[in-house]
């Protein structure tokens, strides 16, 4: 999960990384209210989950109050790059010496940890690490061993953090990497790290990714969610505990595996070519077991999505073998009923694997309303596809 | 031969008291695998009756991996504890110096594996682990350590290590009159032990392997490296399927791992590394099998 600036900030301060005063407003009028506490000029900032908002115009300093209030109402409702400005931190303005760049991530390649540094921030270290790499310092950090003082000062000093700064940047580092362990981080980025001109060292923006694998240890992530953002589906998937993401297409999927879903959004895009470009709705993953109950919710998500005008049912059934999947999509056909959500839109169902024969034989005895049934997942796809590019 | 399991492998499982442990520890029995013995500090002690699948099959619980390997000789470990234990239970077996472990668990917080990753490497990376978040590993009509299928398919050349549980037994499933040596599950998580380049080194190694059959999916650049491993120490022939073309940037897709973000990770850039070291790669599971199955035309 990304959190916006405001939330990364929350995180920074709850572990001691220093950063400005400054709160969340959701309207204009609370920007001016804390415009007013703070007592300085401020910046208002548009909180969305993209880069560029500077140049978008979502940055914008503000010398009173009354002038905060204006730019928050210039900011809230936005659009920058697709994403909706539901909310503007408001904050303490700072004179700028000097931008760094200071962060720690997860290193998937080599399974294990990475401290980056720069002192040359305040741009897309994307970028920096493209044009000048010699400029940004990449040290491995053992999960085990940590980051101590002696590691947070070889990191200040690879980056080559001249001494006026370099106790205070071994300190943020240290206080930076906890954050990073104790909130089970996957990356927690400063960008720009910066000097004031009295020489003071403050994270000036930052950026947080939390593992969702560790909420169970952290009950308040869940506060972190923008449910306001959600997708509207999503958000119920959620709740029924599926595994959703909302696509932009017309065949709704359902698959056991994430491979074999994502494999099968491929081959509907595929097939979908052949008919006006017609794509795969969603994905969602029914898990290997696809039982009855899951399969069902599934169905009643993807129903009850507008866009889509045809539903693949994909099932490999391998620990669970094909006859019992068949019965279970012929008792989430009953629950739907019983729910008063009677399918209204085609479906398309390929089950192969262990008892594929007697899985089949099953389905075609039920003859279930708008189902019909394609013994290759190539060939379910196309029929899918035509199915929906047919509406 | 096969590799990291054959008919010799003894296996324990972690957490077999769990209704996930107890329900593929009845699998894996009833497939020959042969289970000796099981894990969990809380029931140490208790007799387990599998006769039911297997006639012999009456498991002890032991209080730790340690005793259990000592008593009952096992080689093997898979573990089925929650993800909150499974940290502890990795380094247990690390500790135990067990030489195959095969972790099913999905849902480990990805620091836990990160640590017991640097935790095994730091203790002279003697054991090997697969996973998380994996199917396991099945060298069939030999052993089967995990909850793969296993009566897909029989024995036969063909080598296959996958992101994927499902695309694995769909693609066994299509090839199924081939046969396999031994099919690696090595899971869909950001961080994993065994990665795909292991398993290409295990099966160019293993004379009774003659062709490969590897599958991917979005995210990081394992396929990436094990493209260019294939290039340099590869001779058997690849075939790869790469799974996530439509995927949108920044949204996971089902495994923890499976992420575009930015512009790396997708599908199109694993597809063209892949290709450029030589290995047919399938626009289908359907194609990619046909693609195997012309491997063994042209033999």
């Amino acid at each position: 999960m990304d959190l916006m600036e405001y939330q990364a900030k929350e995180l920074f301060a709850k572990h001691g990384v220093p950063v400005l005063p400054g709160n969340v407003a959701e309207t204009a009028d609370r920007a001016r209210a804390i415009a007013e506490e703070i007592g300085t000029a401020v910046v208002v900032k548009a909180q969305v989950k993209t880069g560029g908002r500077g140049k978008a115009g979502g940055v914008k300093l503000a010398e009173n109050p009354a002038e905060a209030q204006e730019k928050a109402e210039a900011i809230l409702g936005m659009d920058i790059k697709g994403h909706t400005v539901h909310r503007v931190l408001v904050t303490e303005a700072s004179d700028i010496a000097q931008e760094y760049y200071v962060s720690f991530l997860l290193d998937r390649a080599n399974r294990t940890y990475l401290a980056m540094a720069s002192v040359e921030g305040g741009v897309e270290i994307e970028q920096l690490a493209v044009e000048r790499p010699e400029a940004l310092a990449k040290i491995p950090v053992d999960p085990l061993a940590g980051v101590d003082a002696v590691k947070a000062a070889e990191i200040a000093d690879a980056a080559g953090f001249t001494a006026d700064v370099r106790d205070q940047v071994i300190e943020v580092l240290q206080k930076l990497w906890t954050t990073f362990t104790a909130e089970d981080a996957t990356l927690v980025e400063v960008n720009p790290l910066v000097k004031t001109p009295d020489g003071k060292v403050l994270a000036l923006d930052g950026k947080v990714s939390l593992d969702e694998n560790a909420s169970f240890r952290h009950a308040d992530h869940a506060a972190f969610e923008d449910k306001a953002a959600a997708d509207p589906l999503e958000a119920r998937a959620k709740e029924k505990d599926l595994n959703y993401v909302k696509l932009d297409g017309e065949v709704g999927i359902i698959g056991n595996g994430a491979g074999l879903v994502m494999s099968t959004l491929d081959v509907v895009a595929y097939a979908g070519e052949e008919f006006g470009s017609v794509k795969p709705a969603n994905f969602l993953d029914i898990g290997g077991g696809a039982s009855a109950e899951v399969m069902a919710n599934g169905l009643e998500i993807i129903l009850s999505d507008e866009d889509v005008k045809s539903v693949f049912v994909n099932v490999f059934g391998g620990i669970t073998a094909c006859d019992a999947v068949a019965n279970g999509i012929v008792h989430a056909f009953e629950l739907l009923k019983e729910r008063g959500d009677d399918v209204t839109k085609p479906l398309v169902v390929r089950l192969d694997g262990n008892n594929a024969e007697v899985g089949r034989d099953i389905l075609d005895r039920a003859a279930l309303p708008l189902l019909e049934r394609v013994d290759t997942m190539d060939g379910a796809a196309r029929r899918a596809a035509e199915l929906a590019a047919a509406k | 031969m096969a590799i990291f399991l054959n008919e010799n492998s003894k296996i324990i499982v972690q957490g077999i008291t769990g209704a996930e442990g107890t329900k593929h520890t009845q699998r894996m029995l009833k497939s020959g695998a042969k289970v000796v013995g099981g894990v969990n500090a809380r029931k140490a002690g208790q007799e387990l009756d599998f006769t039911e699948f297997d006639p012999d099959a009456v498991l002890t619980v032991y209080g730790t991996v340690a005793e259990a390997m000592e008593k009952t000789g096992a080689n093997v470990s898979v573990a089925f504890v929650p993800p909150k234990f499974t940290k502890d239970a990795v380094i247990e077996a690390v500790d135990a110096g067990i030489e195959l472990l095969v972790v099913i668990t999905e849902g480990i917080p990805v620091h836990d594996t990160a640590e017991f990753w640097a935790y095994a490497q730091s203790n002279g990376n003697k054991t090997r682990i697969v996973g998380p978040n994996c199917p396991g590993v099945i060298s069939p009509g030999k052993s089967n350590a995990g909850i793969i299928p296993s009566d897909i398919t029989d024995s036969g050349p063909i080598g296959l290590v996958s992101k994927s549980g499902t695309l694995t037994y769909q693609m066994m499933y299509e090839l199924r009159d081939i046969g396999f040596s031994t099919c690696v599950g090595i899971g869909g998580d950001p961080v994993i032990g065994t990665t795909h380049i292991d398993a290409l080194e295990a099966f160019e190694a293993d004379p009774d392997t003659k062709a490969i059959v590897m599958i991917g999916e979005i995210g990081g650049d394992a396929e990436e490296r094990a493209a260019a491993y294939i290039k340099e120490h590869v001779t058997k022939p690849v075939v790869g399927y790469v799974a996530g073309f439509t995927a949108p940037e920044g949204k996971t897709m089902g495994h923890a791992g499976a992420i575009v973000s930015g512009s790396s990770g997708t599908a199109q850039a694993k597809k063209e590394a892949l290709e450029a070291a030589g290995v047919k790669v399938g626009k289908t599971p359907s194609e990619t099998a046909r693609l195997m199955r012309e491997v063994f035309q042209h033999g």
